[in-house]
């Protein structure tokens, strides 16, 4: 059972629950559409970034399983404020966790760390990692649905 | 027959599953420190020594190309490759071995139709008549189609319960239609379609009728002479067989006024640059060396699940679902999808608070192996406007104590998640 609560930490559960940043927002200019076709997963992030590429607000809605809408709840929280490249920086640093890679030096994913026990499940990296290549879709304007192919 | 009017005979002797389970290598190991319980079967069934053994006596003994050498090894791979024909042939009571073509799979099965039969004979008034409850296999070879002649593909909807709504069936069904391709079982529901009057109509209307057989043939015994379809496909991974090796059925006189699909060796006479003449039935539509240990394996698992008799088979697979089903009604927020009587051994379900992926790790950490997606049919999802469920599916050598153990694991899963 140990590495099972790894997995499931309680912070999961609290935030599968009543995830945060949950809904739309009134004003934004930033929108993606994110799909995992495997298992359905399905998240919408919408933001308003500034003229300068600061996160000055972001909201999410979708259907997932617990690691999908915990991640993209504690994504919520940790980007808000973020500039379009720190928000890359801590992509990458976080892809390197879900896949067990070793941490770059210099980032501290401190919230992030409770998601790193996908690692140990490789079918369920994808639902971790869902909801970041979401927000990257919109950052970067791609148009297209992301997904975690 | 139809296996919804199959009342297994209480008389039947019980399989022996312990005995059966000896056959089955792959169920005798543990998973994160728990004896296995295979549950899903209905994605891809366990084969027997039985079959391992034929598949590797081949590859070891008898390898060579079929249909072509004079000497002694391709002499014994072809007598081996057309006897698993032959096996197909008795197991389905086709009419002749022409009527047997090999192909990849059940999904290869319906795509030569599609492209063969329907490419040459569809046009942009006719319609194609599908069921909501299709695999995407079913449904996508068919859309495919529709592009490309500009047919229009229609689909009969299924009710809650997970029963075809046979009045919208014959309200859909009109001269128009040229093709009703429709799932025999349910991958999802479970639901055993009425297909004899499903056939019996749709010629009366003037269309051919494909069925997918992928669940139904592993499910109980088909007579293709009763149920008089026009196609019949399934897989033999399913039917504790090989992955990459199906079947098709089709009516010698169709496959005979049809083009060939692929191009290549074997399904030709003679070739020149002038022009080609193609090969008889069924060779026409065996283009390329065939994947000839896959047909030995699937004539093997035949003769296997033939042995131990379809009729006990199903019967004991209904026994496991009753109970399967009984054990789920006295779990709080577990809802089941598909419950129309007689149905096959397949248990589609979600709980309120569990998404099916989160229940599908914790299974698995306890040893038990279910499905958990859309299993390829995303409008059954929309149906029920899920995005997942989880499924078990019950197969020959399941067991009542395997259900306990997916109970128990169920159960862990709610504690974990505090439902």
């Amino acid at each position: 059972m140990s590495d099972l609560r790894h997995l499931y930490q309680e912070v999961i559960f609290d935030h599968n629950r009543s995830p945060r940043n949950y809904g739309e927002l009134a004003t934004s200019n930033r929108r993606a559409e994110g799909y995992n076709p495997l298992c359905g997963d399905h998240v919408v992030v919408v933001l308003r970034l500034t003229d300068d590429g600061v996160i000055e607000d972001l909201r999410f809605q979708g259907r997932g399983c617990a690691i999908s809408t915990a991640s993209a709840s504690i994504m919520t929280e940790t980007i808000k404020g973020l500039t379009v490249k720190e928000v890359d920086d801590y992509f990458e640093a976080f892809h390197r966790l879900a896949q067990g890679k070793n941490p770059e030096a210099g980032l501290e994913l401190t919230k992030l760390e409770v998601l790193s026990g996908v690692r140990d499940y490789p079918s369920r990296v994808k639902c971790a990692t869902l909801a970041w290549h979401t927000v990257r879709s919109a950052l970067h304007e791609t148009g297209k649905t992301a997904t975690t192919e | 027959m139809n296996p919804a009017q199959t009342h297994p005979a209480s008389t039947l002797c019980p399989l022996d599953v312990e005995s059966v389970r000896g056959d089955f290598p792959a169920l005798h190991q543990t998973v994160n420190g728990r004896p296995l319980v295979y549950l899903d079967s209905g994605a891809s069934a366990q084969k027997p020594e039985q079959v391992i053994d034929a598949m590797q006596a081949y590859e070891r003994e008898d390898h060579a190309n079929v249909h072509r050498g004079v000497h002694t090894l391709s002499q014994r791979a072809t007598d081996a490759f057309e006897g698993a024909r032959e096996k197909v042939r008795r197991f389905l009571n086709a009419g002749s071995v022409k009527e047997i073509v090999f192909t990849r799979g059940t999904t290869e099965a319906i795509n030569l139709v599609a492209q063969s039969y329907g490419r040459t004979r569809l046009g942009s008034s006719d319609e194609v008549l599908v069921s909501e409850m299709e695999h995407h296999a079913n449904i996508v070879p068919w859309q495919l189609l529709c592009e490309q002649t500009g047919a229009t593909l229609k689909v009969v909807p299924f009710d809650d319960n997970g029963e075809l709504v046979m009045a919208k069936f014959e309200e859909l069904l009109s001269s128009r239609t040229r093709i009703v391709a429709i799932t025999h079982v349910s991958n999802t529901l479970g639901t055993v379609n009425p297909v004899q009057p499903i056939v019996r109509m749709a010629h009366a209307a003037g269309a051919v009728v494909l069925i997918d057989g992928a669940q139904a043939v592993p499910h109980s015994a088909i007579d293709l002479q009763v149920l008089d379809c026009d196609f019949y496909a399934f897989s033999g991974h399913k039917l504790y067989g090989p992955t990459g090796m199906g079947v098709l059925y089709g009516k010698e006189a169709l496959l005979d006024a049809m083009p060939p699909w692929q191009g290549g060796g074997d399904m030709i006479k003679t070739v020149r640059f002038s022009g080609t003449t193609y090969n008889d039935l069924p060779y026409k539509f065996e283009a390329g060396t065939p994947h000839i240990a896959g047909a030995i394996g699937l004539g093997a698992a035949i003769d296997y699940v033939s042995e131990l008799g379809m009729d006990r088979i199903e019967a004991h697979v209904h026994g496991l679902l009753d109970f399967a089903t009984a054990r789920a009604e006295q779990v709080s927020g577990m809802r089941i999808f598909g419950s129309v009587p007689g149905k096959a051994g397949i248990l589609s379900f979600e709980f309120q608070g569990i998404h099916a992926h989160d229940l599908g790790t914790i299974l698995d950490h306890e040893g038990v192996a279910i499905r958990t997606g859309h299993h390829c049919a995303m409008p059954v999802m929309e149906h029920y406007a899920v995005p997942a469920t989880a499924r078990a599916t019950f197969a020959l050598y399941n067991t009542m104590a395997e259900i306990d153990s997916l109970y128990a694991a169920i159960d862990k899963a709610r504690e974990i998640f505090r439902t």
